[in-house]
């Protein structure tokens, strides 16, 4: 017999390791809104599936705080049980031998820190606290409860008009989107459940590449009612839009040279081509906004003043001003502000990068976007300088991978110490302080400054993009109320204790995504058009196509492609390319239409108007 | 050396040292259940678990060795939390019904639950499905199993079998037969060793003491009871005797209180298992080109188990001397009928064995030579003995000792020590010296054969002839021994094997000591009462003698032969008197 052999998978333990990815992709799928306790529980009869038998903590323990869970879920357990739940947690966190038990005795005593109201709901009333909410993902995780299925449906028959009209009922802007959205409606997409999730902005994109133009909707009867709005980016253009539809006069207020916010002065052209964007806000202008380009609320024409004026005001001023890092030698020559560098190119000011050695700190989508301008502009390094590990990064992951296929590196685990200069104050080169990962605490490993020393990167020029702020300060003087650094707002964007002042955006919430500056927009919209005594309803009167009750077999997602590394740092020009028509219809038909097959059909499956 | 504190005990303890030896050293001491010293330090009870300062987690004693430095509390309101929890969900899957268990009063799980006053479990009972073989000598009562492992451990580790593994996965994680084998199916030895390190009742032997209190009604049956030669350092032990007191003329007096007609000693048939093992060896060493050496002995049937399932093309090398169990129950129904004069279905042959694996033994079909059904018809284990004494209230500190009865109930030195490792050796060694010399040698001549180690061997000069001879005890030591002969790396003549570690002495049949190997002092009994013994050679037991005279003649005779020896190939290793309990 031989001493020893390959081990082999086996047909058994292949076709686990299949449910184990299976079963990831389903946990990404979950519905936000079930029970808790159901939930641990179930989880913790996987753990106990789990447990190499060995330990009586793990072996035993864990199935008896199943037991126990399952009586408080029953409605068969008292206080007492709570109290037995947490003793035995205790004890296997604390005597367990290995991660498989004390992690899984772990879970349960966050539960019931985090969720201990619900276990009361259950043992004092027998209820849960707890409801299925979200019953068409895609829907409910689009901040604009975009109808998702109902496009897609639409695409699927080549009703790309129809799509858009569709789209523009809750979102606008569906070009920009098509373009930059994060798309938080793809994360939970019931469809990972078998294989992966739609590529839904990638089919609104073909949809917006493929409509041509579409009319707008004709707006409500005059109301003689007037919106002052401050501010021209996406939550201003959205909120100016829905209020015209209603039949109200909008005045838009932008101080910059051009509308768009951060769409045009944040994002790059080779994302969001500009002439689409600029013809997209076009045709929402189109509707009758009066627009006053140049002037700065709170300096030009005070808030107070523009209240008096206005039956009703609506802020969505961003978050627009650089954050200063407080390093030595941040005032030296060759030192920026993404802010500013992002600016002049939105107003088609190129900086002059040729043949230098960039370095971006931050890591941040601002950062990518920087950095990867830099190699447009022949910087010959291209360099971003983190803190955390490059995994920690805030920015998208498509973003970060399209960077360094460009040609930038990241140096991770890196704190910005100093700025070297020359004796003419010119930058010669940035000191970094190497950091270790360490415990996680929020979610994040938290970094330390590591036991090694600084490290001297050469540089011409430093961009820093370590996030944004608000300009508050004459909005604060005039009386608009002002929380660490945000405009103080509820989630309806009334500003707290001015009637008829309505906020939102980044100005409220800090740097977001576009879709969460147009949904607050829609939400503003809604309020003032209420605020001002009215209830105009927007709809589509788009009629949704009946699903296809084919089979939906396992089929791969279909990504976007993109232009030839090579040849796209040579410009500014979009590098991501549309689908194929083979393409978007075979994506489009993977949609498992949650509207109507499932819980969809029941409730919450369709908003026909708002 | 390293610096701790335990508790409030400042001490200095080798560096490598467990923290449960550490605490032990300081006599502070820490509750464990599933902990077996060198054998299963796995702490998979978590019941020695303990504080260390400055962690937030429990370590647990048994498998963590000190740091210097390190502070160690033993009770603090963490430990003693997760103590009992553990407890607690261990007896949440143990059928704690103690009253009808074996081993109420020897269990460690009831000591600790007891000890830490747990009088309610809050948890719910679940207790796993029990299926096992009826009949099986050795019975597994899983809803008693607390998963300590240490039957696999033993299993595995001492006596190289692999009989027990763990059976299922996750939550149902169970000990069972490996290989999802039935017990009936596997190569058990039937040794023992699983039930004797068992902390609760999960392992236990068939218990057999029905059957002889059935046959003590019946007014028809002669019961004929043969005492082991190891039960008499041990039957005691459980009954609170001290060693001395618990000797065989006692164990005499009980067992006829309890009823039995005649009480023998297996000694008998031990001095007649020399005589005619003795004679085989000496005829087969005189015809060395027919026979393959080494000769094994035959008296284990542990061993027979073994042999048969590991190493059957070696059956012929063993002798097929019957071993004195059997020898008894033959000579009970054969010659001490026709002493009696009675019909010998008359008689009712008990014997009180050390063993698990003779219950096997006395049942195998062919084990019947003397024509009266089973030549024995029970077999206790000493454990089994004791427990007849309790059933019995009989109060054995107030009992005289007792002669045993006459002809089979003398025995020589040499076969008092068949109980001990090395013991058949020696005894056969000083009757083959008288065989082949005529005279006897000094009786002790033999003795580098004894003591506890697991391979011993040892060269006499026996009329010239350099004898090579090797005594193995436990199964694993026995498979490194029966490996290196094969391989030809060892050459003997002769071979002593017992299948558990220290010979019968530490028999898998005799009671049980949690975390003690109480081997060592029970032979010491033996090889005292040897010493003390009048007679020393098994030719020497006038007994013997007498019964060659008026039944067998001589040594390897067609009678001995009809009743004294067996075909060990013909021997079943699964009789179907078994049934798998669906």
């Amino acid at each position: 017999m031989s001493r020893l052999s390959i081990i082999t998978q086996d047909m058994a333990q292949a076709t686990v390791e299949d449910m184990y990815k299976d079963l990831e992709r389903r946990i990404t799928a979950s519905p936000p809104g079930l029970c808790p306790i159901d939930l641990s529980a179930s989880f913790l009869k996987m753990a106990h599936a789990q447990t190499c038998g060995k330990c009586v903590p793990c072996r035993v323990g864990l199935g008896q705080l199943i037991n126990l869970m399952e009586d408080v879920l029953d409605g068969k357990g008292s206080l007492k049980t709570i109290d037995l739940i947490e003793k035995t947690a205790r004890s296997i966190y604390n005597s367990a031998d290995c991660a498989i038990g004390y992690e899984a005795a772990h879970m349960v005593l966050r539960g019931l820190e985090g969720f201990r109201d619900d276990y009361l709901e259950h043992i004092e009333r027998d209820r849960c606290n707890f409801s299925l909410y979200q019953s068409v993902p895609c829907v409910s995780l689009c901040p604009a409860g975009v109808d998702v299925p109902g496009y897609i449906a639409l695409i699927n028959q080549e009703r790309y008009d129809d799509a858009i009209r569709l789209i523009r009922k809750d979102n606008p802007m569906p070009l920009t989107c098509a373009y930059v959205c994060e798309h938080p409606c793809e994360t939970r997409c019931r469809r990972n459940m078998m294989d992966d999730s739609i590529n839904i902005r990638g089919l609104k994109r073909f949809a917006v590449d493929n409509a041509g133009n579409v009319p707008l909707p004709e707006p409500a009867a005059r109301t003689g009612k007037r919106v002052a709005i401050v501010g021209g980016g996406p939550s201003g253009l959205s909120a100016a839009y829905f209020l015209t539809l209603m039949g109200h006069q909008v005045d838009l207020y932008e101080s910059k040279n051009h509308l768009g916010g951060m769409l045009r002065y944040g994002i790059p052209n080779y994302r969001l081509p500009r002439d689409l964007l600029q013809e997209e806000i076009d045709q929402m202008l189109s509707l009758g906004v009066n627009v006053h380009m140049g002037i700065t609320i709170g300096k030009d024409i005070s808030v107070v003043e523009l209240r008096e004026r206005f039956d009703s005001v609506y802020i969505a001023i961003g978050a627009q001003i650089d954050k200063k890092i407080g390093l030595t030698g941040e005032d030296a020559n060759g030192v920026y502000s993404a802010v500013d560098i992002l600016k002049d190119i939105g107003d088609g000011i190129y900086p002059d990068f040729e043949g230098k050695r960039v370095l971006v700190l931050g890591g941040g989508n601002v950062a990518i976007d920087v950095a990867r301008s830099a190699v447009r502009l022949g910087a010959t390094e291209s360099n971003i300088i983190y803190r955390r590990r490059k995994a920690d990064m805030p920015a998208m992951k498509e973003e970060v991978e399209d960077a360094v296929a460009e040609g930038c590196s990241i140096y991770e685990l890196a704190s910005p110490n100093s700025i070297e200069t020359d004796e003419d104050g010119n930058v010669t080169a940035l000191w970094v302080q190497p950091q270790i990962v360490g415990r996680i605490s929020d979610g994040r490993p938290k970094t330390s400054d590591a036991r090694e020393n600084p490290v001297r990167i050469p540089a011409d020029m430093i961009v820093i993009a370590i996030g944004q702020g608000i300009e508050t300060r004459d909005f604060e003087k005039d009386g608009i109320p002002v929380r660490r650094g945000l405009i103080d707002a509820w989630s309806t964007a009334d500003v707290k204790d001015i009637p008829g002042v309505f906020a939102g955006g980044d100005c409220i919430s800090g740097p977001a995504t576009v879709i969460q500056a147009i949904a607050a927009g829609k939400v503003a919209a809604a309020n003032i058009d209420n605020y001002l005594g009215f209830h105009h309803e927007i709809e589509s009167g788009v009629h949704i196509p009946e699903p296809s009750l084919s089979d939906r077999v396992p089929c791969g997602r279909v990504n976007m492609t993109e232009r030839l590394v090579s040849e796209r740092i040579e410009d500014f020009d979009l590098v991501e390319k549309s689908m194929t028509y083979q393409e978007a219809m075979q994506e489009s038909s993977r949609c498992l239409r949650c509207d109507h097959f499932g819980f969809g059909v029941l409730k919450g499956g369709r908003t026909e108007r708002w | 050396m390293v610096n701790i504190t335990i508790d409030k005990n400042n001490l200095l303890v080798p560096e490598g040292m467990t923290i449960l030896d550490a605490a032990k050293s300081c006599h502070v001491s820490i509750p464990n259940l599933c902990y077996m010293e060198e054998l299963n330090e796995i702490g998979a009870c978590r019941v020695c678990a303990v504080e260390i300062e400055g962690r937030e987690r429990l370590v647990t004693a048994c498998n963590n060795v000190v740091e210097e430095g390190m502070v160690i509390r033993t009770n603090s309101p963490k430990v003693r939390e997760a103590r009992r929890t553990n407890v607690e969900l261990i007896l949440s899957q143990h059928d704690s019904n103690c009253a009808v268990c074996v081993r109420s009063g020897n269990c460690s799980l009831q000591d600790i639950a007891n000890d830490l006053g747990i009088i309610e479990v809050p948890y719910k009972k679940t207790l796993p499905h029990a299926r096992w073989t009826e009949g099986f000598p050795l019975v597994r009562n899983y809803e008693k199993c607390i998963k300590c492992m240490r039957c696999i451990q033993v299993c595995d580790k001492v006596q190289d079998l692999q009989i027990w593994d763990i059976a299922n996965t996750g939550s149902r994680t169970n000990v069972d037969v490996s290989g999802n084998m039935r017990i009936e199916e596997s190569d058990c030895a039937l040794c023992g060793q699983c039930i004797t390190h068992c902390p609760t009742g999960a392992l236990r032997e068939r218990d057999d003491t029905d059957i002889v209190f059935d046959a003590l009604a019946d007014p028809e049956k002669i019961l004929v009871v043969q005492i082991a030669p190891a039960v008499r350092a041990a039957w005691g032990e459980s009954l609170g005797l001290s060693r001395d007191f618990a000797s065989v003329k006692r164990l005499a007096a009980a067992l006829r209180r309890v009823g039995f007609d005649y009480i023998f000693d297996t000694n008998f048939t031990a001095d007649l298992t020399i005589m005619e093992e003795g004679s085989e060896f000496i005829e087969r060493l005189g015809n060395a080109e027919d026979h393959t050496f080494p000769m094994f002995t035959s008296c284990c049937p542990g061993w027979i188990r073994f042999i048969k399932s590991q190493y059957p093309d070696m059956l012929n090398q063993l002798s097929t001397a019957k071993s004195p169990q059997q020898m008894f129950g033959a000579v009970a129904k054969s010659y001490y009928a026709q002493v009696l004069d009675v019909d010998p279905s008359k008689i009712f042959s008990v014997s009180i064995m050390p063993c698990t694996a003779k219950k096997y033994e006395a049942g195998v079909p062919v084990m019947n030579s003397a024509g009266a059904g089973q030549d024995v018809d029970v077999v206790l284990t000493t454990r089994e003995v004791e427990r007849l004494i309790r059933a019995e209230s009989i109060d054995v500190r107030y009992l005289p000792e007792e002669e045993l009865d006459t002809p089979l109930g003398s025995g020589s030195g040499a076969a008092v020590i068949f109980g001990a490792t090395g013991g058949v050796m020696e005894a056969a060694l000083r009757s083959a010296y008288y065989l082949v010399t005529g005279e006897n040698p000094e009786p002790d001549a033999f003795k580098d054969v004894r003591g506890r180690e697991g391979w011993k061997e040892a060269t006499f000069n026996l009329a010239g002839t350099d004898l090579r001879v090797a005594v193995a005890s436990g199964l694993g030591n026995t498979r490194r021994l029966v490996e290196a002969i094969r391989r030809g790396e060892a050459n003997y003549h002769f071979v002593e094997i017992m299948a558990c570690p220290g010979g019968c002495a530490g028999g898998g049949g005799q009671p049980i000591w949690d975390g003690q190997e109480l081997a060592g002092d029970r032979a010491d009994v033996l090889y005292g009462l040897d010493k003390i013994s009048d007679i020393r050679f098994s030719h020497e037991n006038p007994s013997i003698t007498k019964c060659y005279q008026e039944y067998f003649g001589k040594p390897l005779s067609h009678r001995s032969h009809e009743l004294l020896h067996t075909d060990h190939s013909k021997w079943e290793l699964n009789p179907t008197l078994w049934e798998y309990d669906k």
